[in-house]
């Protein structure tokens, strides 16, 4: 059973976030471990089992990037896995520049406006996947996708460089 | 008879319908301890005959003997500091290796050689005790408590952990109960038991954050409430940052205005206790003045101190930013605007130092939620979560991950396999392949943390997985999967998928107690039960013996005639012989003594047989003659 299915929702690149919360909270209140603390060993461990499946399909569902690579691979994109090298060029290079622009950023508020632009960069990317997903461009999807996980990188090294920052100024 | 079954973890039987015990919800804190009980929803703390909710988490093992448990274990640690312990919690499932980050902080004297392998071991009143069987001693004075103020037996438990806790910290938790006698329904996240404490009661919906500064742990979490679901949105924090921070600033601050006012003295570990203990009482008073003053005495040479909260407030800055940078992070990871959260739930004594809530209100944008007893709050959702889950309440709690769990790949990187802040409970499993050509085994060390190299994260556990068929480097599959449970707790799996040739390896941190230690804390918490055990046998072959004595007694006085007078003689040495067993303590002494009289007079019993039947066949009727064949 694939993740939508798991949580009863159609497979699409856009989820309303709210329908996915009740979904899940609703499958939870059926197979949480906690629900079933009295019942025998068999049940609860189905339970158990039941409840990580469901976690899991949230994590992935809730988070518009995983998402993205999740149904993409439904559909047969194949994506590197996670921490290998970028085998885009055009990547490669915006990546190095935005690391070393980041690196040279003195101030939080300098670290604040490459976050911000490469916030604006992820949400431009993300709203341009649903034409490629309509089209079913997989070269264009798969470069998005690994675009985009760049960008949710980089976000994360931005937060870091800026609480280091705050703890110099400190 | 049954008198102790014991059960694999989540084998439990069933509860008989009407006898079940009481579940309570335990707060196993740092400093202090509180024990909470929920009836129709509503919480409340026990307390002991002086009123008292707090047990303050120290452990006693004093000269005169026994273990004392709070309050007399804190005079105790005055008067006689090598045999107490306080804060213990905080080296719940630690190693050797964890052990040097606060070494010299610490006033315990670690057992030589103790955790290189293992949890660490203190020496504490000329004795070697891990870490677990002392926070046993402080459950079971807490289930005490709640036994003498319910009247009812008290069974099982949930008992809340900081969110921040590891797994090795976990699992120690859990051995802890285990030897207390209690069986944990839930380890359930400090913070989350906070917000329950505050959400049930109020019925609030939104984005909550718990800011929870106790003694010598903190937390911030932030959970959406909807509808009776609590979801953990994320968490974050640090095991060793904590009002005992405090104090011991404050209590450095004391010892140098005594060097200064020339006073040489050797700082002994008495010396450190007692200006700790002045700390503290200094900075809470500075929780309601501006200026508080103090005599500390040291081998008879007092001095004296004043502090003013300004400067109280510059040493302790540091450590309250600290905690501000912890709780943007977990903003940041829940992609959520300080201005987006609709209240900050303080949890921890340390919370009523004025500084803590202007900051924290400062970062929220809004004052902080106190109307209930931060000491408290965290008992009181743990005793609503032991009532949810033995009554089947409504409430729903969704707990993450607080920290990411991940393997050791080549160069020493940590390949990360759960991330922080994953729900539990979650499988996740990744697949990692052969290095070398010919390649028949692959070490497995599992690793908690966030940094990206081994050696800055902690190690939970390492095991080798064997009988790889040989094949070129790349060309094996070993699937390896991570399964935490609701309760936070890991378990890891490893297998080869290529040959189908599939090898199972269940790993326990390494931290966590070994069986056998398990075992022998068991068996040490069960001396009384036995000793109780020996008793009741031992008046049980008593009562037995008294009885056979008195039944040959009347048989006697009946029929003494027929015995020869050397007959009669050893049958008295027997009854003395069984009487003399019968006012000793020595069981099997009595079961003997009985069994030779009872041998001793099978010949008398034999003859009165014989006399019965003769006398029957004088003329008694049948019914007659049974019923003394029956004697």
């Amino acid at each position: 059973m694939d993740h939508f299915a798991r949580l009863g929702l159609p497979a699409a690149l856009d989820l309303d976030a709210a329908a996915l919360d009740r979904a899940y909270f609703a499958a939870q209140r059926q197979w949480h471990p906690d629900r079933f603390v009295a019942r025998p060993p068999e049940e609860r461990a189905r339970a158990s089992t039941e409840a990580a499946a469901l976690n899991d399909a949230y994590r992935v569902l809730k988070d518009p990037i995983a998402r993205a690579v999740y149904l993409a691979g439904l559909q047969g994109v194949e994506m590197p896995s996670d921490g290998k090298t970028i085998d885009d060029p055009d990547l490669l290079m915006e990546a190095m520049e935005a690391r070393e622009a980041l690196h040279e950023a003195a101030s939080p508020e300098a670290v604040d406006a490459l976050a911000a632009r490469s916030r604006d960069d992820m949400t431009a990317a993300l709203a341009g996947l649903g034409t490629l997903f309509l089209r079913g461009d997989r070269a264009a999807i798969r470069k998005t996708l690994l675009r985009l996980r760049y960008l949710d990188k980089f976000a994360e090294e931005a937060r870091g460089r800026r609480t280091n920052l705050q703890r110099e100024k400190a | 008879m049954s008198l102790l079954e014991i059960h694999e973890p989540g084998e439990t039987p069933l509860p008989h319908a009407g006898e079940a015990s009481l579940a309570v919800g335990i707060d196993l804190g740092t400093t202090n301890s509180v024990v909470a009980i929920a009836r129709d929803g509503s919480p409340a703390a026990l307390h002991d005959e002086a009123g008292r909710a707090l047990v303050p988490s120290v452990v006693a093992y004093p000269e005169a003997g026994g273990v004392l448990v709070g309050e007399e274990a804190r005079l105790v640690m005055v008067r006689e500091p090598r045999n107490a312990v306080a804060s213990i919690k905080r080296l719940m499932g630690r190693g050797a290796a964890d052990l040097q980050a606060v070494a010299g902080v610490l006033p315990y004297e670690v057992e030589p050689g103790s955790g290189q392998t293992d949890m660490v071991k203190l020496r504490i009143g000329g004795k070697a005790r891990s870490p677990v069987e002392i926070s046993a001693e402080i459950l079971k004075a807490l289930r005490g408590r709640a036994e003498a103020a319910l009247d009812k037996p008290v069974e099982r438990a949930v008992i809340t952990v900081p969110a921040y806790f590891d797994d090795a910290a976990r699992t120690a938790t859990r051995d802890a109960a285990r030897v207390a006698g209690l069986e944990v329904l839930r380890l359930v996240n400090e913070p989350t038991a906070a917000a329950l404490a505050y959400g049930l009661d109020k019925g609030s919906e939104g984005i909550y954050a718990v800011y929870d500064l106790g003694g010598g742990t903190f937390d911030f979490s932030l959970l959406r409430l909807e509808k009776g679901v609590f979801q953990v949105l994320a968490t974050g924090g640090d095991a060793a940052l904590g009002g005992d921070d405090f104090d011991r600033a404050i209590a450095e601050r004391l010892l140098d205005e005594r060097r200064r006012d020339g006073i040489a003295e050797r700082i002994d570990e008495a010396a450190v206790k007692s200006a700790l203990a002045l700390a503290r009482q200094m900075k809470e008073q500075l929780s309601e003045r501006d200026q508080t003053s103090g005599r500390l005495e040291l081998a008879g040479t007092p001095s004296f101190h004043t502090l003013a909260r300004s400067e109280f407030e510059a040493m302790i800055a540091g450590h309250v930013a600290r905690t501000l940078d912890i709780a943007r992070n977990v903003l940041a990871d829940a992609a959520t605007a300080a201005a987006a959260v609709q209240g900050v739930v303080l949890v921890g004594g340390s919370t009523r130092v004025p500084l803590v809530r202007t900051e924290v209100a400062g970062l929220i944008g809004k004052p902080a939620l106190t109307d209930i007893d931060p000491d408290e709050v965290v008992a009181l959702g743990a005793a609503l979560q032991a009532e949810a889950l033995t009554g089947g309440g409504d409430t729903l709690l969704l707990d993450v991950t607080p920290l990411s769990l991940g393997l050791e790949t080549m160069g020493g990187i940590v390949e990360k396999v759960v991330p922080r802040n994953t729900p539990i409970p979650v499988q996740l499993a990744q697949e990692f392949t052969t290095y070398q050509d010919g390649q028949t085994a692959m070490a497995i060390h599992v690793v908690q943390g966030e940094r990206e190299m081994v050696a800055d994260c902690r190690s939970l556990a390492r095991f080798e997985l064997s009988g790889i068929p040989a094949m070129t480097a790349g060309a094996a599959r070993i699937r390896v999967a991570f399964a935490v449970d609701a309760d936070g707790l890991l378990t890891v799996s490893a297998e080869e998928r290529t040959t189908g040739v599939a090898q199972r390896v269940e790993v326990k941190p390494s931290y966590g107690l070994s069986h056998d230690d398990m075992a022998d804390m068991l068996y040490d918490s069960l001396d009384n039960a036995e000793a109780d055990m020996t008793r009741r046998l031992l008046t049980e072959a008593r009562v037995e013996a008294r009885r056979s004595l008195l039944a040959l007694e009347a048989a006697l006085a009946l029929d003494g005639g027929l015995l020869a007078p050397e007959e009669r003689a050893t049958l008295d040495a027997g009854r003395d012989r069984l009487e003399t067993a019968i006012a000793g303590e020595d069981r099997d002494e009595i079961n003997a003594a009985a069994e030779a009289l009872e041998a001793l007079s099978k010949p008398f019993a034999e003859r009165r047989m014989d006399r019965g039947i003769r006398e029957a066949l004088a003329g008694l009727s049948v019914g007659e003659l049974e019923s003394r064949v029956g004697e």
